[in-house]
């Protein structure tokens, strides 16, 4: 990827390296066996339109530094806002006391594994227009005339728009001598159009299928989407959907498309191989993991078509990065390979304790506020060399449902048990699209869903899907993942009729 | 932490307005935490922050509009006045324009005191007394896993129209998780606090002790509708979703479970057979929150316009009926109905309830008894219905006792349906949602019966 950037003068400009020294020393004097200092300003911008007017810009900006030490093998941690060396100090101080008042809790020994020193790194993602360079005006003018067009449209009573833009910066230095500047931009925008039928006191919507990306405000202007277009498409895909019939429900084979395909990796896939859920770290609260560390090499997760990687180094990937948050370079590797698991995601403490070399770089926090935990990297479903396009594999299938777009999705605690609805089903029938069908959610336990995988669509069907709020941790974290996937078909996979659920 | 106290800050935020208006709010916040799993510490923290968000209001001619500009730490306070009232005389007209306040609510606190600040020594008798819990379940091969968290969030309101408006915002919970040593057992407790003074871990560690012997018996039961003791935490989760729906606009332009067929919204109707009150009080004891607004950006639920608003106590639902909604001031003067907002705790209640959770446990011929709910997410806004999980601890209950374990089940229910299905109610008492508690720690609720509970799938998670 070019380095056609480097990180803004404006967040160089602040005392970076006096911090980490004066933080760093404090540390080791106090003696810690590590200590890092991040320093970060996340710069964000919601626009919210309510039917073509603007409902609400905000505009925030999250500037704060924090201190992570490793004392007498415990953790402590201390964050603040203040940005002078005296705070830096005080930090340290108090990770330190924290540590102290943890140990009496603590019994497994902190110790990171071993990863290569980067004196001074810098990293920019890839985009092209910063959003936060763009005047507000410019970018409500934009928005307010697209959203005008959906809501002229025959059938459209109301219309949301929503777009987020968030620029970060970070930087990190660690007592072992890394020293990184880092710096990404990413978007999210979404329009929404609603119908309303007041004599039945009935209501539906249709979303955007657009992804969130690592991009810049070059997305909503003609590069990686093609916007008027699907805005365009979307009242008539919406009257369809109002007029569709009901499903029956049963089993189908279902072909999912990378629209909605990529939630569901994400959640059965993407956390199922995070290695501190599997070891029970998140057991109390995002829960834990059927993907055991005992079923490493040998657990058949899915067909002998599946294979998962995990990367940050994905273009334009949302959990892509140079260096994760205890300086470790961005990889790529399997997690997934022939149908069988074979990877976790980890952090430099996971990474020593289930003795591998070296981290793959998954530790992160949202914020200088929060401590590191291991997070997603970019899990992606690889698509067939050679396979098949969607229309290829539609036509493949005699009686079936097409499942496009991704809407409500939950998952259990050891990510068996999944239900997940869609912006749009269709009716397969002897190899044709049949029109759409109302009320229907898809129901299955994970290593059945991916055991049932019989056809995966070629690079011309693969998209870099994802999404901007992945929560995990207490406190509370959210991270943005992407997720690529080609089109897929699964069989005999369980249909609900969401009304009836209902008992209606 | 700095030069400038937060009254300093917003005091000279509207000093250095050029606008028509401005509503200035610095929230100073602190928070400690301590996080464990299988019987040892995971992470930690002591956080400070300050938040000092400006909202400047311009009369561009058609009508007045409003720009947000929010900054943590200590920022240059003429330079984000300036970037907020460019904001807003780039935006349009606002639609939820009003004029500002300028009456004090009852209840706003003294303005010239320092913040609340708290720090990790909240935790120094409660730490080496769930390092001795952890001891303990080592002993009898078990495993404890959980999380403390203590915060407190003091917020300085200013106004041009002269409203001075503080704040203090206690937030704490607990929440202890227990399993066997193979994981195949798995139970919960929780609490939330004010300020950690009345959490007993060792209560908490006796009430994980017992579900986890409930579990030593297994039952395989299928998927169905089930008769249900649905306990205060699940109730809540449950009601956090009926009530953040509650939204008047939507309801009035159709678009909601509240909406009415054939136009308008569905207060006065009947949602609930018992009669139930869904209230929320900002005086409520034990869970005390804001008697005012405090809205950074609008949304169909609050306005900016609105900042400084008070929030009296509110009924909801009153004896099973819905009496009101969601409804910022200037959406109210498009109707007939009053400006009602949000409150940041809620209460379910059946005044004619005398019976204790544990008394309709006894009560009970066969019957699933839950413990928390999980990964809850809408299916359908018409209905409201949504899906999640049960979560550590369903337990048959037969002849008015506890018999066993049952596996885990995804659920398809509405809570709005619910309402109108439940048979019984328990007297209330405070608990901690588990879904939400991310967002919302202040509940009390009943234990409710429901006849047909729809457990849609059997989950293999324990």
């Amino acid at each position: 990827m070019a380095q056609s950037r480097s990180v803004d003068e404006s967040f160089l400009a602040l005392p970076l390296s006096a911090l980490a020294d004066a933080a760093l020393t404090r540390a080791v004097d106090l003696g810690c066996e590590h200590a890092d200092l991040r320093v970060e300003r996340i710069r964000t911008q919601t626009v919210r339109l309510r039917d073509a007017r603007l409902e609400a810009l905000s505009d925030g900006e999250d500037l704060g530094l924090a201190v992570r030490v490793v004392h007498e093998g415990t953790w402590g941690f201390a964050a603040g806002v203040v940005l002078t060396a005296a705070e830096a100090v005080r930090l340290a101080e108090e990770a330190v006391a924290v540590a102290q008042v943890s140990a009496a809790m603590n019994t497994d020994r902190v110790e990171l594994a071993p990863e290569p020193v980067y004196a001074d790194g810098e990293w920019v993602s890839a985009y092209e227009v910063d959003p936060f360079a763009v005047p507000d005006a410019e970018k409500t003018g934009l928005l307010i005339e697209l959203s005008e067009q959906l809501l002229a449209a025959d059938g459209v009573e109301h219309v949301t728009t929503n777009v987020m833009q968030v620029k970060e910066h970070k930087f990190y230095a660690d007592t072992a001598g890394t020293r990184t500047r880092q710096q990404r931009v990413r978007l999210h925008p979404e329009f929404t159009a609603m119908t309303v039928d007041r004599a039945t006191g009935t209501f539906e919507s249709m979303r955007t299928l657009a992804p969130p990306v690592g991009r810049g405000w070059e997305y909503l202007t003609g590069t990686g989407w093609d916007w008027r277009g699907e805005l365009a498409e979307l009242p008539e895909l919406l009257r369809e959907k109002t007029k569709a019939p009901s499903v029956e429900p049963g089993r189908y084979d279902v072909v999912v498309d990378p629209s909605n395909l990529w939630l569901t990796i994400h959640e059965s896939i993407g956390h199922a191989t995070e290695l501190d859920r599997a070891l029970g770290y998140e057991a109390a609260y995002a829960g834990t993991s059927f993907a055991t560390v005992d079923k490493l090499g040998t657990l058949q997760y899915g067909s002998g078509l599946m294979n998962v990687t995990g990367d940050r180094t994905a273009e334009h990937g949302l959990s892509t990065v140079g260096w994760d948050d205890e300086g470790v370079a961005g990889q790529q590797w399997d997690l997934i390979r022939d149908g069988v698991l074979v990877g976790y995601q980890v952090d430099r403490n996971m990474a020593r304790l289930r003795g591998l070399e070296r981290s793959n770089g998954c530790a992160f926090a949202d914020s200088a506020g929060h401590v590191p935990v291991q997070r997603m990297a970019n899990v992606s479903l690889q698509p067939a060399p050679g396979g098949p396009s969607t229309e290829e594999i539609i036509a493949g299938v005699d009686r079936g449902i097409y499942v496009v777009g991704d809407n409500s999705w939950s998952i259990d605690m050891q990510r068996y048990n999944f239900q997940f609805t869609a912006q749009r089903f269709y009716r397969i029938e002897g190899g044709q699209l049949a029109g759409q069908l109302r009320d229907v959610a898809y129901q299955a336990t994970t290593t059945d869903f991916w055991g049932s995988m019989a056809a995966v669509g070629g690079p011309q069907t693969y998209v870099l899907g994802g999404a901007f709020n992945c929560g995990k941790a207490q406190p509370g974290q959210v991270a943005p993942v992407s997720h690529g996937c080609p089109s897929a078909l699964f069989e005999n996979t369980t249909i609900l009729n969401t009304k009836q659920e209902g008992g209606r | 932490m700095s030069q400038s106290t937060p009254q300093q800050l917003v005091e000279s935020a509207l000093a250095a307005s050029t606008a028509d208006g401005q509503i200035t709010y610095v929230t100073e916040s602190s928070e400690a935490n301590l996080r464990w799993a299988s019987n040892s510490l995971t992470t930690n923290g002591a956080m400070r922050s300050r938040q000092v968000v400006v909202i400047s209001f311009v009369d561009g001619g058609a009508g007045m509009a409003t720009g947000t500009v929010a900054r943590t730490g200590t920022p240059d306070i003429a330079a984000l006045v300036a970037m907020s009232e460019q904001a807003a005389r780039d935006a349009g007209p606002a639609e939820d324009a009003m004029p500002l306040l300028s009456d004090a609510p009852a209840g706003s606190g003294d303005w010239d005191a320092e913040a609340a600040e708290t720090s990790i020594n909240v935790f120094a008798d409660f730490a080496p007394a769930l390092g001795e819990a952890f001891g303990a379940a080592r002993s009898r091969d078990e495993l404890l896993f959980g999380f403390a968290e203590h915060q407190l969030a003091t917020t300085y309101l200013g106004t041009s129209t002269g409203l001075r408006l503080r704040h203090d915002q206690p937030t704490g919970k607990v929440e202890l998780n227990g399993k066997s040593a193979d994981f195949s057992r798995s139970v919960w407790a929780g609490v939330g606090t004010r300020d950690f003074t009345d959490v007993s871990i060792t209560d908490l560690a006796a009430e994980v002790q017992q579900k986890l012997a409930w579990s030593q018996r297994r039952i395989e039961l299928p998927a169905g509708r089930y008769e249900t003791l649905l306990p205060p935490s699940t109730v809540s989760d449950l009601m956090i979703v009926a009530y953040w729906a509650m939204e008047a606009r939507d309801a009035d332009e159709g678009r909601s479970v509240y909406a009415k067929p054939g136009g308008g919204n569905r207060i006065g109707d009947r949602l609930a057979q018992l009669p139930l009150t869904l209230r929320s009080d900002p005086d409520a004891p034990g869970l005390e929150t804001a008697p005012f607004q405090v809205v950074g950006g609008s949304s169909g639920s609050a306005s900016v316009f609105d900042n400084g608003m008070p929030t009296p106590a509110v009924d909801w639902i009153s004896g099973g009926v819905l009496t009101n909604l969601v409804r910022p001031r200037a959406w109210a003067l498009t109707t007939t109905a009053p400006a009602t907002a949000g409150v940041d705790n809620l209460i379910l209640e059946d005044p004619t309830a005398t019976a204790s959770p544990a008394e309709m446990i006894a009560r009970t011929e066969r019957g699933l008894l839950l413990t928390t709910l999980w990964y809850i997410r809408e299916v359908d806004p018409q209905t409201l219905l949504v899906t999640g999980l049960t979560r550590d601890g369903v337990f048959l209950v037969e002849n008015g006792e506890v018999t066993g374990a049952v596996n885990n089940f995804r659920f398809n229910e509405s809570p709005v349906d619910l309402l109108g299905r439940t048979t019984e109610a328990s007297r209330t008492e405070r608990t901690l949602p588990r879904e939400w508690n991310d967002w919302f720690t202040r509940a009390a609720m009943p234990m409710l019966r429901v006849p047909d509970f729809n457990m849609s799938s059997v989950s293999p998670a324990s």
